[in-house]
């Protein structure tokens, strides 16, 4: 062990070095530590005020959901009872018009007839008459006419 | 020693200019010294004879040199990196130096229960400092000395020593903690005043009745602080530098996977020796800062 000057060059460079690192060294560290721990803090500040916006926003979502469901609910009701309603007017006209078609056709049909009916008339007539023809010219026989004054001669 | 250093020498036919084993080693563990010769005139010392013999008024240019470029290097280095570093997802390199940063800043934290926006630079430095002067030991043991002998010799110092671990000389490591009692000594007072301080020491454990006992305990235990932490760190550091040169020396051509199974465990102890002398820096100064006892 021969202890020589060195030690006490080595005590001076021992705070020379120890000075130079408080002074130059550790501040720029301790500083980039601090603002990155800042950064880090403003982070998961606004990480968590994102969180809270975010569940703001879906209460607010889900309320306007339930409003547009029953808005939509109201919507569908009324134009379900429209619906119904034009389908019973239509039905109503289409019963009118119906009734009118057949009331329409019946009147024809009514026509039809009486005018069938006097074309028969006219020649039931015509008929009867030649039948009476028919029935006059066959009894004006001398037998039949015979029988018949015979009949009337013994009642008589 | 001989035998062994002999048998080595035939069986590994190490050294060109016929060095023996303990020769070769010797060289390794000496310093580049300069200093004051004992006729009184500063120069380089050109034998391990010479550096001896200078005493204490030299110093040992390799070591110490090492030490304040690895010192140095680190800490332009973290402020290049400090000043280019962003607050946003950190790139490669930055993330690397964050790390550390913040592993130290931790410890800090956790082991440091006082305010003092200095402790944190002082472990930081201390941290990273040591760390990087005991990787030198992985650098391969006769790469640096050899090109430090081929610089040398255009001086005529062909056969110059170069240490290239720092914390394998003790006067690095004990200046270091030499440092950290200092810091000790200064925070104490500052924190328990003169009289807290000296009390400390005369009136704990036992009460004032036993001041002698306390004293015989108290003293040894404040200086053994330092000593023992600086002499971890040097011990541990020498003896893998040691265990290195022993394995270059001894074994020959067959080293290479002795070198390696040494070098990683050698992996484990490099940053643990940085890591125990960060803490042990912090455990001393935390008890530096604690007001003193009211109770005597």
């Amino acid at each position: 062990m021969d202890i020589t000057l060195t030690i006490i060059g080595q005590s001076v460079a021992f705070f020379v070095f120890w000075w130079f690192c408080a002074k130059y060294v550790w501040p720029l560290f301790m500083n980039v530590m601090e603002e990155r721990r800042q950064k880090i803090a403003h982070g998961l500040e606004a990480a968590a005020r994102a969180e809270k916006d975010l569940e703001l926003a879906q209460a607010k979502s889900t309320d306007q959901l339930k409003v547009a469901k029953v808005e939509a609910a109201g919507i569908i009701d009324l134009a379900n009872k429209r619906g119904a309603q034009i389908v019973d007017e239509a039905k109503d006209k289409a019963k009118e018009e119906a009734q009118r078609i057949i009331a329409g056709a019946q009147a024809d049909i009514e026509q039809e007839v009486n005018r069938a009916k006097e074309a028969l008339r006219a020649q039931v007539s015509a008929i009867a008459i030649a039948g009476a023809e028919k029935i006059l010219e066959g009894s004006i026989n001398q037998a039949a006419n015979e029988d018949m004054l015979h009949k009337l001669a013994s009642e008589l | 020693m001989a035998e062994l250093a002999d048998a080595a020498h035939a069986a590994a036919g190490h050294g060109a200019e016929g060095q023996t084993v303990q020769e070769y080693i010797t060289h390794h563990l000496s310093y580049l010294t300069y200093g004051k010769f004992p006729d009184g005139h500063w120069g380089l010392a050109h034998t391990p004879e010479e550096a001896v013999s200078m005493g204490f008024m030299s110093i040992h240019v390799d070591t110490m040199g090492w030490s304040l470029f690895i010192g140095a290097a680190f800490l332009f280095f973290f402020r290049y990196i400090g000043l280019r570093a962003t607050s946003d997802v950190p790139s490669g390199i930055q993330n690397f130096v964050e790390s550390i940063f913040e592993f130290v800043e931790s410890q800090v934290n956790s082991g440091f229960n006082y305010k003092n926006p200095h402790v944190g630079p002082l472990c930081l430095t201390v941290f990273v400092w040591i760390i990087l002067m005991n990787t030198m030991d992985l650098v391969p043991v006769d790469w640096l000395p050899e090109i430090a002998m081929a610089v040398g010799g255009l001086w005529g110092l062909e056969h110059m020593s170069f240490k290239v671990v720092p914390t394998t000389d003790p006067n690095i490591t004990m200046g270091m903690s030499i440092s950290v009692f200092f810091l000790i000594l200064y925070y104490s007072v500052k924190s328990k005043g003169f009289g807290g301080f000296l009390s400390e020491l005369a009136f704990h454990p036992f009460g004032k009745w036993m001041l002698p006992f306390n004293l015989i305990i108290e003293i040894p235990t404040l200086f053994a602080k330092p000593v023992s932490l600086g002499l971890r760190l040097f011990g541990n550091m020498y003896a893998g530098e040691l265990l290195f040169l022993l394995i270059s020396g001894l074994l020959g051509v067959y080293q290479l996977p002795a070198h390696f199974v040494w070098a990683v465990f050698h992996l484990l102890v490099v940053p643990l020796q940085a890591f125990v002398f960060m803490m042990l820096t912090i455990v001393y100064l935390n008890a530096a800062h604690e007001p003193a006892h009211g109770d005597h």
